[in-house]
């Protein structure tokens, strides 16, 4: 069952007899290791590798000098929009980003309008993504509109070969409704994907609960927030032995838990989000509700713990929470704005510049306690009001706390000064391959779209294999520009921001997808 | 290092969207300033035309009856025009955006927008959306830096009366070592957030008092000399008791289990108060709750000073607004003895550049 439901479950796109095509030139990186290699691809398929492949008459050659040519990226979490959010994004344009991105698969989150709570709606996206450029899997609701009160028809869902199913955008908040889905969804084989986020808690936060957020004057949500729940959850997968993902996970305190669960032996997956490996807190400080986000763009050593958990071996996949907003939607105070970011298009280059290349965070030196106030708003400079040019560091600073009084407690032993870079030490960085197992087979596992769970994604590049390939450029830098994004929204962080990797081509079922950086269709 | 420089995103611009952006130096200046305005504010007709020909207006998407009035005065008495939105009145109830309101107003050629809003952080969006200045009057839980510098005029005057100065004497050097305990819910307090760093950078050793729960969730980096959920420990050694409204309207009530255990931890009551030292002075950003945050009888005593912080409201916002819009010909006389704002010749060379750039930009 397990193997007619993979294939079921997903909309692959078919147009016609696909090329003969040779990708020459690159090396050849999947889960059992890398080598040299020229692939030749036929009829959606790998049918030879070898490292000076003849090529035959009419075939296409795909030029992968100094590239890596691996199986398609698969990303676990993606926000399609459709049906309901049009204006932000389609499954079309989705795919589109996807397939730039170097993603042969996605799996499409349940939060659409109506949500996929039902067979008609799962149906409907599914059929939209058999036109995508790429394949689109779905993932079902937990519970009936997502409201976290009743449990979403999921043996009928699970009929259609869904295998992953969440209430992503909220978690659920009822312990005791979240203990009954576990039981049902093992026995139907299915995992349950949760967005950690206690309500309660979290309180209505815009942002990372701490030093930023108490000084910006906006609603925090602490880690704790996500930890609870986190805790909560893994508690019930003792009870329950139902196997379980974590959707994003974003602070230190949730990898810990994490990892001592799985240190026990739970069956529990995890995984975390490029800005959160590559961005902080810091990114608030003008306002802009691009940079909101849920789980928030946390502090530093919430993403050094995330980037340890990756070389560790701890977290399973990187996974985008590609989240379309359209202009309009982000044009507005914070705590009015959804949260949210794009992803598709950046995760490959965001992922490698953070596990690979160990680059220091964005806003990251700002990170710090004193960061947030000493540089308080930028652009609120009254040019010509400050008279004798900037005020000393020590005077803005304020005063050193003295010895505490009476029922005094010194600031500084209360709360101190937020952890900077050298709190979290010196973390590993990962090889390219690892880096793209986060991104592929890993994912592509807990997606149900393995090999050997009947799917297609994820590898290995081998003779008679799935023709799902990227050709990824490690080394070639470029500047993001919202606006020319494949997204229908713009709402990137990395608008204007130097990254290094790029997608050079990228073949679906065998069919160049995209050539040199170009969607063909 | 910040790898994306800070003006790529926010040109700087003539905006008070943060006190600390003035810094102690700029605090200053507005405070010797406002010394001329409040003079100009005892004429019988108190209003000087360094203004004349710029446009302010006055966004309020919270509703507030006293800033605004106060800024409104304070533009009136530059001669400055004032145009005024708030929700009600305007197209934003329509459900025009916000951005799309602010560029609207701005294409009339308004010089400069006076913002407040419920959300942290609208101000710094606005000035983003245009190329005119923008001056916070209060945004969210983050700043108020007007309330804060009315608050140091007030501290500044009470302080040279202590010793018998005249205020005009003075400088900010009056502030290094105060000692002020700001008491109540500063989690929710923009007044919190901007007097902190106001008297923060002057040299002030500020002492929070409130119960965790009104706490922000993190003190990292705040100016503060330290913290207490005990407000009878720190009577007896400060200089001024600011006390900060219990904002239920923002639901501060659920932070605290009743009003009443409130006041009985955090109320200044007349016994309180007999335990401060005799000079020292009590302060309120108003609108005060008599009975909860403040007892009736401790509000209108001669030590508490809130009618004087409103009174020097409308001078500071003038020494704003003047530095803000003031042409450079006005701001290099003012430091001469403040001959642009008494409308002397160099005022009337100052107006009549700030007419030329007003007709320029209509």
């Amino acid at each position: 069952m397990a193997e007619r439901a993979g294939r079921a479950a997903t909309g692959s796109s078919s147009t016609g007899p696909a090329p003969t095509v040779v990708v020459r030139g690159g090396t050849v990186l999947d889960e059992q290791g890398e080598r040299r290699a020229d692939v030749l691809v036929r009829d959606g398929r790998v049918v030879a590798l070898h490292p000076d492949l003849d090529v035959p008459a009419g075939a296409t050659v795909l030029d992968a000098g100094g590239c890596l040519v691996a199986p398609g990226l698969v990303d676990l979490h993606s926000h399609l929009r459709q049906p309901g959010a049009e204006e932000a994004e389609t499954v079309e344009t989705a795919s589109r980003a996807a397939v730039l991105g170097g993603y042969s698969a996605v799996v499409a989150m349940p939060n659409t309008d109506p949500p996929i709570d039902d067979v008609s709606v799962a149906r409907h996206v599914l059929e939209l993504g058999r036109e995508a450029l790429c394949t689109v899997s779905v993932a079902g609701a937990i519970t009936v509109g997502r409201a976290g009160e009743r449990l979403a028809p999921m043996a009928e869902l699970a009929g259609l070969g869904i295998r992953l199913f969440t209430d992503d955008g909220a978690g659920v908040q009822d312990g005791g409704l979240m203990r009954r889905a576990l039981q049902y969804a093992r026995a139907l084989g299915v995992v349950l994907a949760q967005h950690c986020e206690d309500r309660a808690i979290a309180a209505g936060g815009v942002m990372h609960e701490g030093a930023w957020s108490s000084r910006l004057g906006l609603p925090g949500a602490p880690a704790a927030a996500e930890e609870a729940m986190v805790a909560r959850d893994l508690a019930l997968v003792g009870l329950t032995g139902a196997p379980m993902h974590f959707l994003h996970l974003s602070s230190a305190g949730s990898l810990a838990l994490v990892a001592a669960a799985k240190a026990g032996g739970l069956p529990v997956t995890c995984e975390v989000a490029p800005h959160h490996l590559a961005l902080t807190e810091a990114e608030l400080a003008g306002y802009d509700p691009i940079f909101k986000v849920n789980p928030p763009l946390r502090a530093w050593r919430d993403v050094l713990a995330l980037r340890r958990g990756c070389a560790e071996g701890l977290v399973d996949a990187v996974a985008t929470d590609h989240a379309p907003h359209p202009p309009e939607a982000k044009d507005a105070p914070l705590d009015h704005a959804p949260p949210g970011m794009l992803g598709l298009q950046t995760a490959w280059a965001v992922t490698l510049g953070a596990l690979h290349r160990g680059e220091p965070a964005y806003g990251e030196v700002e990170a710090t306690a004193e960061g947030a106030w000493d540089r308080a708003v930028p652009g609120g400079a009254m040019r010509g009001m400050a008279g004798g040019g900037p005020v000393p560091a020590e005077r803005s600073r304020g005063h050193l706390p003295v010895p505490a009084t009476g029922g005094q407690v010194p600031v500084r032993a209360r709360s101190g000064r937020l952890p900077a870079r050298d709190s979290g030490g010196q973390v590993p960085t990962m090889t390219v391959r690892d880096v793209v197992g986060l991104l592929s087979w890993r994912p592509a596992r807990i997606a149900g779209l393995a090999v050997d769970q009947g799917g297609e994604h994820g590898g290995p590049v081998v003779p008679g294999g799935f023709a799902h390939l990227c050709v990824l450029d490690p080394a070639e830098p470029w500047t993001v520009d919202g606006a020319t994004l494949a997204s229908r929204s713009r709402n990137t962080p990395w608008h204007g921001r130097r990254l290094t990797g790029t997608v050079r081509h990228m073949l679906v079922a065998g069919e160049p997808v995209v050539v040199a950086g170009e969607a063909q269709r | 290092m910040t790898t994306v420089p800070a003006d790529v995103l926010h040109p700087p611009r003539t905006s008070l969207l943060s006190v600390a952006d003035l810094g102690a130096e700029g605090i200053a200046r507005v405070l010797r300033l406002s010394d001329h305005f409040v003079e100009i504010g005892r004429r019988p007709i108190p209003k000087v035309p360094a203004l004349r020909g710029r446009t302010v207006a006055t966004v309020f998407v919270e509703p507030s009856t006293r800033t605004r009035l106060s800024f409104e005065t304070a533009a009136r008495r530059l001669s400055a025009d004032v145009v005024s939105f708030t929700p009600d009145t305007s197209s934003l109830g329509k459900g025009e955006s916000l951005r799309d309101t602010v560029q609207t107003v701005a294409a009339m050629g308004v010089d400069c927008f006076v913002v407040r809003h419920a959300s942290a952080g609208v101000p710094a969006q606005v000035a983003r959306w245009t190329s005119r200045s923008v001056v916070n009057a209060g945004d969210g839980w983050h700043e108020h830096p007007t309330q804060a510098l009315l608050d140091c005029a007030t501290i500044r005057q009470a302080l040279a009366e202590r010793a018998g100065l005249r205020v005009a004497d003075t400088g900010v050097e009056l502030f290094d070592g105060l000692r002020v305990a700001v008491v109540g819910d500063v989690a929710h307090s923009r007044v919190a957030r901007s007097n902190v760093l106001a008297l923060g950078a002057l040299g002030a050793r500020v002492t929070l008092v409130a119960p965790g729960s009104l706490l922000p969730g993190s003190l990292a980096g705040w100016p503060v000399h330290g913290v207490t959920a005990d407000l009878d420990a720190v009577l007896g050694e400060i200089d001024v008791c600011y006390v900060l409204r219990l904002q239920t309207e923002r639901g501060a009530g659920a932070f605290v289990p009743s009003l009443r255990e409130y006041t009985a931890g955090y109320g200044l009551t007349a016994r309180r108060v007999a335990r401060m030292a005799g000079d020292a002075i009590v302060m309120h950003p108003g609108p005060m709750v008599r009975g909860v945050e403040i007892a009736d009888d401790v509000a209108d005593l001669p030590r508490t000073v809130v009618l004087r912080q409103v009174a020097n409201g409308v001078a500071v916002r003038m020494a704003v607004l003047f530095l803000l819009l003031g042409s450079d010909e006005q701001l290099a006389s003012d430091e001469l003895g403040a001959g642009a704002i008494h409308g002397g010749s160099a005022g009337a060379r100052g107006s009549a550049h700030a007419e030329k750039r007003g007709a320029g930009r209509g």
